[in-house]
């Protein structure tokens, strides 16, 4: 594989999980526990359609094949979709929202700043406006962690619920390929490897703050390096493409 | 109560602030139309939300995510200053979900096509901004500054609707009728939104008098009307009204009259959305209570020193 193709691959991976988690959010709208918070979560969701945004501008244009970033997110089938498992998951009630968004964004974090400073000038400019709002994400979310964890006996029991069933879907974020591998070679992507031991501390941190148990390192769920995903995004994919897929000629 | 005071002021067009003394007439009458103005804004993010998920580009949903949350924001602002004249927002809630405040009624339609998305903004928050312009001047100064704010998000609003039909307009033949469409099923339900005619209006009076209102319903109705009609053509689409016509004389486009049955009928709880706008409100908020409990559980073990900060 070109370098060219293997850093359109790893924007589309970037955007995919951008644009699922904030499409998940997003549907989260006048559905928040109380008005600052339905605002709280549309805003993380705002910020990583944003993101998403910069990533498909950025795989367009190394993808040269005339395809907008738009078509990138619109017209893409479900099995071409790069998207972490966990990013898909539904918002079951505000534990599970909060803890998908405190994996991913301990995650995203780590990552985006690692990017920071990647050969690829594109990639790490995009990476320095992301971080800024990533950060303000992993922020809110592990407040909540702590707010949940030492509130009352149901909020600690619902966010340890939702942190023992997503658990299982936070081993993928560090699987590295080909892709991977051929363009940390070239100190364009990152090395997850790394990743993960910061990321495996700053949970750990957090959990003990907010006194929640850190689930068993059991089986791992994996596939969306394959595009192979969970039932759950096929529903979001098919909602979200709608009106482009109905009205394949029309410009919105 | 020395409410010569309050006259004065209002007579002087001076804003009356919370501690002012002022008759209580005027303090529920504020109550009831801040508190129908924020229930608004947040029933309001119900028909836009439907269309979040399936919004047709990354650009467009991130405006239509954007233009939410600044309803969401007004909303806040609004319960904050209807918590300026002694109600907290958790028994304006309360109020809400009884029925005993009510919402526009406008959000008692349903958001059925994307083209509907441009309608609302454009339509429904076009009407809004003529109200709201009009409010910036009201008597009550949290009420009035409040509505500063909004009034500059609310424009941009409108832009972002006008835009969505524009393009749907001069797009395929489907998008245009789809344009069509929401035109005709939100033209009247929009004119409805400055209230019933002035002969007709039940709490107009006395809001002239202490300059909470301080234009009519048919005359903001009346401007909302011309500068829309002129929109339409500029886009290519009809506004479904068949007298609608210029009138050389007055300057003004006049049209057929407005059915105020269904405007009853439907403020009265039979329109095609109230029940599920309340039950969807509802629901939520039932759901969100465990959170609640703890958020205020974890600030009261802060509080208490049972946990450290």
């Amino acid at each position: 594989m070109t370098k060219k193709d293997a850093l359109f691959q790893y924007c589309l991976r970037l955007g995919d999980d951008a644009v699922v988690l904030g499409h998940r959010l997003a549907e989260l709208c006048s559905r928040g526990p109380f008005l600052e918070e339905d605002l709280a979560l549309t805003n993380i969701a705002l910020d990583l359609t944003g993101q998403a945004q910069l990533f498909f501008l950025y795989a367009a244009e190394l993808d040269n094949k005339g395809q907008s970033a738009d078509d990138l997110v619109y017209r893409r089938p479900e099995r071409q979709f790069y998207n972490h498992l966990l990013c898909e998951q539904p918002n079951t009630d505000f534990g599970y929202t909060i803890v998908r968004q405190f994996l991913f964004s301990a995650y995203h974090c780590f990552l985006l700043e690692d990017l920071c400073t990647s050969q690829d000038e594109h990639l790490a400019d995009i990476s320095k406006k992301a971080l800024k709002e990533s950060r303000y994400h992993l922020s809110h979310a592990t407040d909540w962690m702590v707010r949940l964890g030492q509130g009352t006996k149901e909020s600690k029991q619902r966010a340890q619920q939702a942190l023992d069933a997503l658990w299982m879907y936070t081993g993928e974020l560090f699987e590295m390929d080909d892709i991977d591998l051929q363009l940390l070679e070239a100190n364009v992507a990152a090395d997850l490897h790394t990743i993960r031991n910061m990321w495996q501390q700053e949970i750990a941190q957090t959990l003990k703050r907010a006194g929640l148990q850190q689930p068993e390192d059991n089986f791992m769920q994996t596939g969306s390096r394959k595009g192979v995903h969970t039932e759950h995004l096929g529903h979001l994919l098919a909602e979200m493409q709608s009106l482009v897929r109905a009205y394949p000629e029309a410009a919105w | 109560m020395p409410v010569d005071l309050f006259t004065e002021k209002i007579d002087q067009n001076k804003s009356i602030e919370p501690r002012d003394p002022m008759p209580d007439d005027y303090r529920y009458h504020l109550i009831r139309q801040i508190s129908q103005h924020a229930h608004s804004e947040v029933i309001g993010m119900q028909p836009e939300g439907n269309w979040i998920t399936r919004a047709p580009s990354l650009r467009s949903k991130m405006i239509l995510l954007a233009k939410i949350q600044d309803e969401g924001g007004h909303g806040l602002y609004l319960y904050s200053a209807a918590e300026t004249l002694g109600i907290s927002r958790e028994e304006m809630i309360e109020q809400l979900q009884t029925g005993k405040a009510r919402y526009s009624n406008i959000f008692n339609y349903p958001a059925l096509t994307w083209a509907d998305i441009g309608a609302i903004g454009w339509l429904v928050d076009g009407a809004a901004i003529v109200n709201q312009v009009m409010l910036q001047r009201t008597s009550y100064g949290p009420y009035a500054r409040a509505m500063v704010r909004i009034c500059k998000e609310e424009s941009f609003h409108q832009r972002q609707g006008y835009e969505i039909m524009a393009k749907m307009a001069a797009g395929t033949p489907e998008q245009h009728e789809m344009a069509q469409d929401a035109l005709n099923r939100w033209w009247a339900p929009a004119l409805m939104m400055f209230g019933p005619p002035d002969a007709e209006s039940l709490h107009s009076k006395k809001a002239f008098q202490w300059k909470i209102k301080r234009e009519s319903n048919d005359a903001l109705r009346q401007k909302f009307i011309d500068k829309t009609v002129q929109q339409t053509e500029v886009i290519g689409l009809k506004i479904p009204d068949p007298g609608l016509r210029f009138n050389e004389e007055t300057g003004h486009y006049e049209t057929s009259p407005l059915n105020w049955d269904e405007f009853y009928r439907v403020i009265n709880g039979n329109g095609p959305c109230n029940r599920q706008r309340i039950e969807h409100h509802k629901k939520v908020h039932a759901e969100g209570q465990w959170v609640r409990e703890a958020a205020a559980a974890y600030a009261e073990k802060l509080r208490t020193g049972v946990l450290e900060q």
